[in-house]
């Protein structure tokens, strides 16, 4: 396609390696991956006009920990500059607004998160209503085995079927050099285990992943410049419902995910690939139903947030694994989702196209 | 083209005081919502999405935030971006909300920050929630005490610096301070913080929060009331410490300055600019912040506090809301300085309006003076003529 200077692609894409617990520091793996992008895209980091980062008070233990992983950057001189207390896709996001303001043309956004220092057990009870919600101790695994009980009880899944989901990440994630957790499992030995909320067992959970990751986005003809086969953002598009699970209608679907998948077009053509950010294995089944997608669609080739899952960066590695799917893998069509909050309260999902 | 039109049509603030214990965290932020959407003549569902900003959650205890107040925002089933930029974060929200206009993204967005510090202890939040902090004032003292050996300023600055701004909070209906009886003795006898800084010329800790609705052109023309046209944003940051590097005098204060003059062709910012929110929580802040942004001449920034010119009949006016030093829920505090901007050039300042104003310029600043977020809003596109 003719881009124009409104057409914005993803033109490059690095992570650093998955750890559960690393001694670097998050401004380290900032440096790492930012380092990794610039030289994997080939230019002079004075040629961003802006960068934006994703990261969590919270998950450093730490007010205004993201202050320190500026220095990352090299901001002397000083540089457009934003963060985000969301998900590197957020970032992503912003960067992708920020470009179409039409005064730059190159963007990096960065994702980072140190999982290890907490017990997500204990901290992501504060991440709620904490009038209501914080007080009753109830975390993220004890909400997300609410919601995979009422899809058991829907009857559109089983736990056979969770176990399937898990399978088949493991699976793919052996061909996935930045994977923690890989290999090949059978669905019988996974439902073998011990629960450790009712239903999800430990593989029904996300793994504890320390990361980063960044993206460098390119607008217009600049692309070219930059990678041979840019990956297109033809659509993006986030929501959010409401906080407490209980006031959502259905919470066996994905409402938000559906808005979303609709504000980027999904459905305007065949999605080849899809990178579902699914931190418990049965939210593949929920957010790929609200996505529309159906069994020609390959979804999570790179074995998704079940291989590796640094809270922050995990939906900004999907929009890189997508995107690499066109870049390296001569892909088309590609399609990228994020999600956040209790029971994939908020999604965001972006479509990635190549020239044909 | 990429680049369009955005106004500000609705503008709420809450009443900012000590401890808002008749508020949760959501009743607070949707007060301020609220009475922005009602200035701008809109209801919930004009409402395209939603941006939040506040500084840290550790000021709170409640982990991103948005998350829960979602539903008080009425951001259900729509966009909702969370912005978290230190001290400047208001400011970005401001400039974040803006950009989804401009960008053609949405037609009618809604920017909300706040702060409720009164749920936690923002000391020990400012001290990177580690104890042992210094908080904000022993961290810029340093900074004041060498801008006033530089400089050559006089002491008694600081302390007009604090009785302007508090002369002007009295006059802001919303402001938590409200010290109409403040006088350079009172403040200069008042206890010394930080050295040179009183207890008067620093800011109070307030609960508040602030909401600003921008629509696209179509929007801004038809609107109720006069708009404000945002006519240019900017963000910079630089490192909070390297070789060389002027704290007191920021290179990033320059570029962010620099960048908004040149978009909207200000080649000389006294003479232009009609009023200017600064983020100003310690005095001293007021002469730093003239000359970092270049609307003073090095070493001249306190001589326009002295001579009066930044006083609210002054011919430079500067903090008409009364600034930080009056109002600081932290989160809140740059989108109020982005908001007091847009009030003046929409005429609607009341009390504390500069008359006529028609091109005025907000800024925030944040961490260790090295993030600055700025725009510039004119009563019409094109204010310089």
């Amino acid at each position: 396609m003719a881009p124009t200077e409104n057409d914005i692609a993803i033109v490059g894409f690095a992570q650093t390696a998955p750890d559960r617990r690393t001694q670097l520091t998050e401004a380290d793996l900032v440096l790492h991956a930012t380092r990794a992008v610039i030289a994997d895209v080939g230019i002079d980091k004075s040629e961003i006009g802006f960068t934006v980062s994703g990261s969590c008070d919270y998950l450093s233990g730490q007010a205004f920990s993201f202050v320190q992983n500026t220095d990352a950057y090299g901001m002397v001189p000083a540089i457009n500059e934003s963060h985000v207390e969301m998900d590197g896709a957020w970032a992503l996001y912003e960067a992708y607004v920020r470009l179409l303001q039409g005064d730059i043309d190159v963007a990096l956004a960065v994702g980072v998160g140190k999982n290890s220092n907490s017990d997500p057990s204990t901290l992501y009870t504060i991440e709620f209503d904490p009038y209501y919600l914080t007080p009753l101790g109830a975390d993220t695994w004890s909400l997300a085995a609410l919601q995979a009980r009422a899809l058991l009880d829907s009857g559109k899944a089983t736990e056979r079927d969770f176990a399937d989901v898990v399978v088949r990440n493991r699976a793919n994630a052996k061909s996935n050099p930045y994977a923690q957790v890989k290999g090949d499992y059978s669905a019988d030995e996974l439902l073998a285990a011990d629960y450790v909320r009712n239903p999800l067992r430990l593989h029904d959970l996300p793994p504890t992943t320390d990361q980063a990751a960044a993206i460098i986005l390119a607008r217009g003809k600049r692309a070219y410049d930059l990678c041979e086969r840019p990956a297109w953002i033809t659509g993006i598009d986030h929501r959010i419902e409401p906080h407490l699970p209980t006031v959502r209608k259905d919470i066996t679907t994905s409402v938000s995910t559906r808005l979303a998948a609709q504000g980027a077009g999904v459905g305007k053509g065949p999605i080849e690939v899809a990178e579902v950010h699914a931190p418990f294995g049965f939210q593949e089944l929920i957010v790929t139903d609200a996505l529309g997608l159906d069994a020609s669609t390959e979804i999570n080739p790179s074995g998704g947030a079940l291989a590796t899952h640094a809270v922050m960066v995990a939906g900004l590695i999907r929009m890189g694994e997508a995107a690499n799917q066109i870049t390296k893998n001569g892909k088309n069509r590609t399609l990228a989702h994020a999600t956040s909050g209790p029971c994939l309260q908020q999604n965001l999902v972006c479509v990635l196209e190549g020239d044909q | 083209m990429s680049h369009q039109p955005a106004a500000i049509v609705g503008i709420g603030q809450t009443h900012h005081k000590r401890k808002r214990a008749d508020v949760s965290i959501a009743g607070l932020v949707r007060e301020a919502a609220q009475r922005a959407l009602e200035d701008a003549n809109m209801d919930w569902g004009d409402i395209d999405a939603v941006v939040l900003g506040k500084a840290p959650d550790l000021f709170e205890g409640v982990m991103k935030p948005e998350m829960y107040l979602a539903d008080a925002l009425g951001a259900v089933n729509k966009p909702m971006f969370r912005v978290h930029t230190a001290g400047s974060v208001g400011g970005s929200t401001g400039i974040v909300g803006s950009h989804l206009v401009s960008s053609g993204r949405h037609k009618r967005v809604l920017s909300v920050a706040f702060e409720k510090q009164s749920e936690g202890n923002a000391q020990f939040a400012l001290g990177g929630g580690k104890g042992a902090s210094i908080g904000a004032g022993g961290a810029f003292a340093p900074f004041i005490r060498a801008y006033i050996r530089r400089s050559g300023a006089p002491e008694d600055i600081g302390w007009m610096v604090a009785v302007k701004d508090r002369l002007n909070g009295a006059k802001n209906p919303y402001a938590h301070l409200k010290l109409a009886d403040i006088t350079i003795d009172k403040v200069k006898e008042s206890p010394m913080m930080w050295d040179p800084l009183h207890f008067l010329e620093s800011c109070p800790s307030s609960d508040g929060a602030c909401a600003v609705v921008f629509t696209d052109e179509d929007g801004g023309k038809k609107a109720s009331k006069p708009p404000a046209w945002v006519l240019a944003t900017a963000m910079k940051s630089e490192p909070g410490w390297y070789s060389g590097r002027d704290a007191v005098n920021p290179q990033a204060a320059h570029a962010c300055a620099q960048e908004i003059y040149k978009a909207v062709g200000i080649t000389n910012p006294r003479e232009q600019i009609d009023c200017a929110e600064l983020y100003v929580p310690f005095s001293w802040y007021e002469p730093m912040w003239l000359e970092a942004h270049e609307i003073a001449a090095p070493g001249e920034g306190w001589k326009m506090t002295q001579s009066g010119a930044t006083a609210l009949d002054g011919d430079f006016p500067v903090n008409m809301s009364g600034g930080v030093l009056s109002s600081n829920p932290i989160g809140a505090s740059g989108l109020l300085r982005f908001a007091e901007a847009a009030l003046q050039v929409r005429g609607l300042a009341e009390d504390h309006q500069v008359g006529g104003a028609k091109l005025a310029i907000a800024q925030a600043y944040g961490a260790n003076a090295q993030f600055f977020a700025m725009w510039a809003v004119g009563s019409s596109l094109n204010p310089l003529g």
